[in-house]
């Protein structure tokens, strides 16, 4: 059984197309890239000025001048180009950025998304969040299903708002929730799970509106 | 030409205590060390600083000695010299967080894509910039939020510019009449904070001879320059 976090990761992997642009965000996120689909070719975009990431840079092949928004050291690809965050926030805020994925805290039936504080607990800032899930043409939300239980998708988010209206699709370990107009509506079921298993694990009422698919899961699964 | 080599020291002294200083890097990496190392070395207080982040914060062993230094800005932020922070991100410096908590630092979170078209406004002379980003969260009620505003049925936050008294740069390769070139990521806030402050200090990983730095490669031209650190391998 493949881990939680491989699985939702190459779910995700699987809404990338040909020649998108994409950003992925600190942690789970970043797994999507090791799923890739063959012949599909994506450009990873950095908030800090890269298009054309690659990969952590091996530790005896590093060049001090190129991070990733964590400040960690990464490899380029040919190709790949480098540009100030005023640019680089440009192509993020003007819709050149054709998926994003993150993970959040909390997300509501009509898509508004909290994933950057918990007040009097963790506030770490925004960073590029706030303008990603505003600017990116699609917007998913990359997480575990539930906080050890603890529901984290609601009618209503409780907790400070990152944006409104901005996520287009949920992928966690149970299956794929998309945001419609009728709220979380079912698309996909990881194998075994049911309906009922993933109502219960919802805050919010499940829309079921067309044909519920079977969640793909990674090869080693 | 003025000569405009200083060294960090005298840097340093000139950024009194109370200034306001953008600070350029991105988790440190573009940050000057030269620079930054000389304020902490003269403990300045009281600054206002304008950056990205927190840097990195000093790591300790379960004895509580310090195993890794801190990076970038976490140096300012380790010396207390830092009275307010104007950031995005402070999650990768837990001393952040406590001199937030303990009232001994004001931290003012912006969003990253508004911070940087805020300073570019800043210097560029707008008088705000109107981004989507931000609209419905509590960045619209915000120190630099100067309004809620709807155009052509769509919502959206007037951000305020951002100018400082300082700007702290490193470039990877200055001539010596203060043209810039910034490798990698290292241009993040860089090449938009050379245009926002009254004086514009930066360190030179390497310091090359007027007509060395081809002028297709400048990305903060000279005029913007008013001193010049040489850093690098010393």
């Amino acid at each position: 059984m493949a881990d939680v976090k491989q699985i939702i990761a190459h779910r995700v992997a699987q809404e990338l197309k040909d020649g998108y642009v994409v950003n992925l965000g600190i942690g789970l996120p970043t797994l999507v890239a090791n799923y890739v689909p063959e012949g599909i070719d994506i450009s990873l975009q950095s908030e800090n000025g890269i298009i054309g990431m690659a990969g952590v840079s091996a530790p005896d092949h590093i060049d001090p001048n190129v991070v990733n928004s964590g400040g960690v050291n990464v490899d380029i690809y040919e190709g790949a180009a480098f540009f100030d965050s005023a640019v680089s926030f440009g192509i993020i805020r003007g819709g050149h950025v054709d998926m994003t994925v993150l993970g959040a805290l909390q997300v509501d039936q009509v898509g508004n998304i909290a994933s950057h504080i918990i007040p009097g607990k963790m506030a770490p800032g925004m960073g590029g969040a706030m303008d990603l899930v505003v600017g990116a043409k699609k917007v998913v939300v990359a997480m575990q299903h539930t906080n050890k239980g603890a529901h984290k998708l609601f009618e209503e988010i409780s907790l400070p708002a990152t944006a409104l209206r901005a996520v287009d699709m949920i992928v966690t370990e149970l299956g794929v929730l998309e945001i419609t107009d009728k709220g979380f509506t079912l698309r996909e079921l990881a194998p075994g799970v049911s309906i009922e298993d993933m109502q219960a694990a919802t805050g919010a009422p499940i829309v079921i509106d067309g044909e519920i698919k079977e969640m793909c899961m990674p090869p080693e699964a | 030409m003025k000569d405009k080599i200083i060294t960090a020291e005298q840097a340093a002294e000139m950024i009194k205590d109370g200034s306001s200083v953008m600070l350029g890097g991105f988790m440190a990496n573009g940050t000057s060390d030269a620079i930054v190392s000389a304020l902490v070395e003269r403990d300045a207080k009281d600054l206002t600083v304008i950056c990205n982040d927190g840097g990195f914060g000093p790591q300790f062993d379960e004895n509580g000695n310090e195993t890794v230094p801190p990076k970038g800005n976490g140096k300012l932020i380790k010396n207390h010299s830092v009275k307010k922070l104007i950031a995005t991100h402070i999650g990768l410096n837990k001393q952040v967080a406590e001199q937030m908590n303990n009232g001994t630092m004001q931290v003012e979170l912006v969003p990253q894509g508004s911070m940087a078209e805020m300073i570019r406004a800043g210097g560029s002379g707008l008088g705000g910039v109107i981004t989507p980003t931000g609209v419905g969260t509590d960045i619209a009620n915000g120190e630099f939020t100067l309004q809620e505003m709807t155009l052509e049925g769509k919502d959206y936050l007037l951000m305020a510019p951002l100018h400082a008294d300082f700007a702290v740069l490193k470039g990877s390769i200055v001539d010596k009449k203060g043209n810039v070139f910034y490798k990698g990521t290292t241009k993040n806030f860089q090449i938009v904070m050379a245009t926002a402050a009254d004086t514009v200090i930066v360190e030179a990983e390497k310091l090359v001879e007027v007509g060395e730095l081809d002028p297709d490669y400048v990305m903060t031209p000279y005029i913007f320059v008013d001193y010049i650190v040489v850093g690098g391998d010393k």
